[in-house]
């Protein structure tokens, strides 16, 4: 697959995405909202054949953000789905863990300290949190850091 | 009425005065196979993420250099790729060339740090000797170049903060030369050896499926077949211009590990070498201005795999966010393909040979249900060196 074949591949799944966005040659961001976010990853997992490198839960103020770095090495392209979760008070998403076994980690460290919960998560256990650490009470949150 | 019964557990960790990260290994068994594991980690968190958001741009290569002692160049150096390519920098070619260099000699020395320990945990102390002897002179080679043994702290947004002096070219010229005799005969003595091939083939097995489920990076991929390397991937730094290969091994087992990396060591001389002869003349830092808001991501290829950094910027001057991944976050959870169904013998030397944190391993004990210590550490080394010792006197 070359870069334009990349590119069409990706626009197989516009429906499910606010918007794509291109800064550079390599890199792709895709927005959506966040019931969308598992679909758009399996997709990208298994029919584009990404490796998964990692997730960065972000408060943004109004809304959380998930986003899922994903690289496609045959064109050394990162992909990175950009989930927007508007819930603030019950922050919630897709697992991707079943279908990536290696996101089980990095799911449950954004559960530890952003408090947004994975569903069908096979083992949603503290990660980096002390055993002591009150519950409820998320250290990458803006309302805790002020 | 229903009885539960607790099957035996053995643990491995948490802590260790010589470990630099704390991890906790239990493993379910089932007489001397391993049916299970968990892994429990973060008992030495630093909170890098965090801090590095009060830190200005400026200041964070300090910081993430300290994550690892031993990729204290390639954390730094994905960082700053980030905020480049963020702002729009280009760094200058000689800079881009100061980098590689450091980054390769910084995967030599990893990885014969590996091999040496590798050797140990098996009982064959005379490896561990030499590897770390064949490590001094390059550990002393990178104390010239930037001033420390590690924590270099020589790569900056925009280019590197010390240049590699030209006198000190012929040194390094000469050193490479020694070293490649040295790993030759390491290599040959390590690859000919039937007692090494009998007692790390078929051990802790990653196959390549599990390798892609489990997103695995560096040469715990390219042990497993998957041909994963940033460096040629995603070509950084000078490494899109020079002449190399990346290893590969298809079997996956212990030993694939252990030539991947033997053999990189050679293709890191070979770089280091044409880096020199070729490195460009000029300036090896270009000045940065303002970093504007946006968001970038940086990626460089460390000795144990992909190191990925995420910056987002809001325009001042601090990162408000940044994501580090290392290797090891990937690479560590794939035990649970490699070490189940394997012999706790084996146990020591297929999590030491994904490179993660060796100490962890030795610190062993198995306990039965209720917590008490049925093997400690020391005798769970001892099964494994006595494992080698029996292959040995059967081949006789």
């Amino acid at each position: 697959m070359n870069q334009k074949e990349l590119q069409d591949r990706l626009t197989e799944i516009q429906d499910k995405l606010i918007r794509i966005e291109q800064p550079a040659a390599n890199r792709f961001y895709l927005t959506c909202e966040s019931e969308k976010a598992c679909a758009v990853s399996r997709f990208l997992f298994e029919d584009i054949g990404c490796r998964f490198v990692i997730i960065t839960g972000i408060d943004n103020d109004n809304v959380y953000e998930v986003l899922y770095h994903f690289s496609y090495d045959l064109l050394g392209c990162i992909i990175t789905v950009k989930a927007i979760l508007r819930n603030r008070e019950n922050p919630e998403i897709e697992s991707i863990t079943p279908f990536v076994p290696g996101a089980e980690w990095i799911e449950r460290e954004v559960h530890d300290i952003l408090g947004i919960s994975f569903r069908n998560h096979p083992n949603l256990r503290r990660l980096i949190l002390a055993d002591d650490w009150p519950e409820g009470v998320y250290p990458m949150r803006k309302e805790v850091q002020k | 009425m229903k009885q539960t019964v607790r099957k035996p557990v053995l643990a491995v960790g948490p802590f260790h005065p010589l470990q630099e990260e704390m991890e906790f290994y239990q493993l379910t068994v089932e007489g001397e196979k391993v049916t299970g594991i968990d892994v429990r980690l973060s008992y030495n968190h630093r909170g890098i993420e965090r801090i590095s958001e009060t830190l200005q741009f400026d200041q964070v290569p300090f910081l993430v250099s300290r994550i690892c002692g031993i990729c204290s160049a390639s954390h730094p150096l994905a960082y700053v790729q980030a905020v480049e390519e963020l702002a729009g920098i280009k760094p200058p070619d000689r800079a881009r060339y100061v980098r590689t260099i450091i980054n390769e000699l910084e995967r030599i020395h990893s990885h014969l740090l590996w091999v040496g320990l590798a050797g140990h945990f098996i009982g064959y102390d005379t490896v561990f000797m030499w590897a770390w002897k064949y490590r001094e002179p390059v550990l002393d080679l990178l104390e010239e170049i930037t001033g420390n043994r590690n924590n270099y702290g020589n790569v900056k947004v925009g280019g590197c903060r010390e240049d590699i002096a030209d006198d000190i070219k012929p040194k390094i010229f000469k050193e490479l030369d020694a070293l490649e005799k040295k790993t030759e005969m390491l290599t040959k003595a390590v690859l000919d050896d039937p007692v090494l091939h009998a007692r790390l083939k078929g051990i802790g097995v990653l196959t390549k499926e599990d390798a892609v489920r489990y997103a695995v990076v560096g040469p715990t991929a390219r042990g497993s077949g998957v041909a994963v390397d940033v460096r040629r991937d995603d070509p950084y730094a000078a490494y899109g211009e020079l002449d190399w290969n990346v290893i590969t091994q298809p079997e996956g087992d212990v030993f694939a590990k252990a030539v991947v990396r033997l053999l990189e060591v050679f293709e890191s001389i070979k770089i280091v070498r044409q880096a020199l002869e070729k490195l460009p003349s000029g300036p090896v830092a270009v000045e940065v201005k303002e970093i504007p808001p946006g968001e970038a991501v940086g990626r460089a290829e460390a000795p144990r795999g992909e190191t990925f950094h995420y910056v987002r910027s809001d325009g001042g001057n601090r990162p408000v966010r940044h994501k580090v991944r290392a290797p090891s976050y990937v690479n560590v959870p794939s035990f649970k393909a490699s070490c189940i169904g394997g012999h706790i013998s084996d146990v020591t030397i297929t999590l030491a040979a994904v490179d993660p944190c060796y100490s962890c391993t030795e610190r062993l004990a198995v306990v039965d249900g209720r917590g008490s210590v049925l093997q400690d550490s020391d005798a769970l080394l001892k099964l494994s060196r006595e494992k080698t010792e029996r292959i040995r006197r059967e081949m006789r």
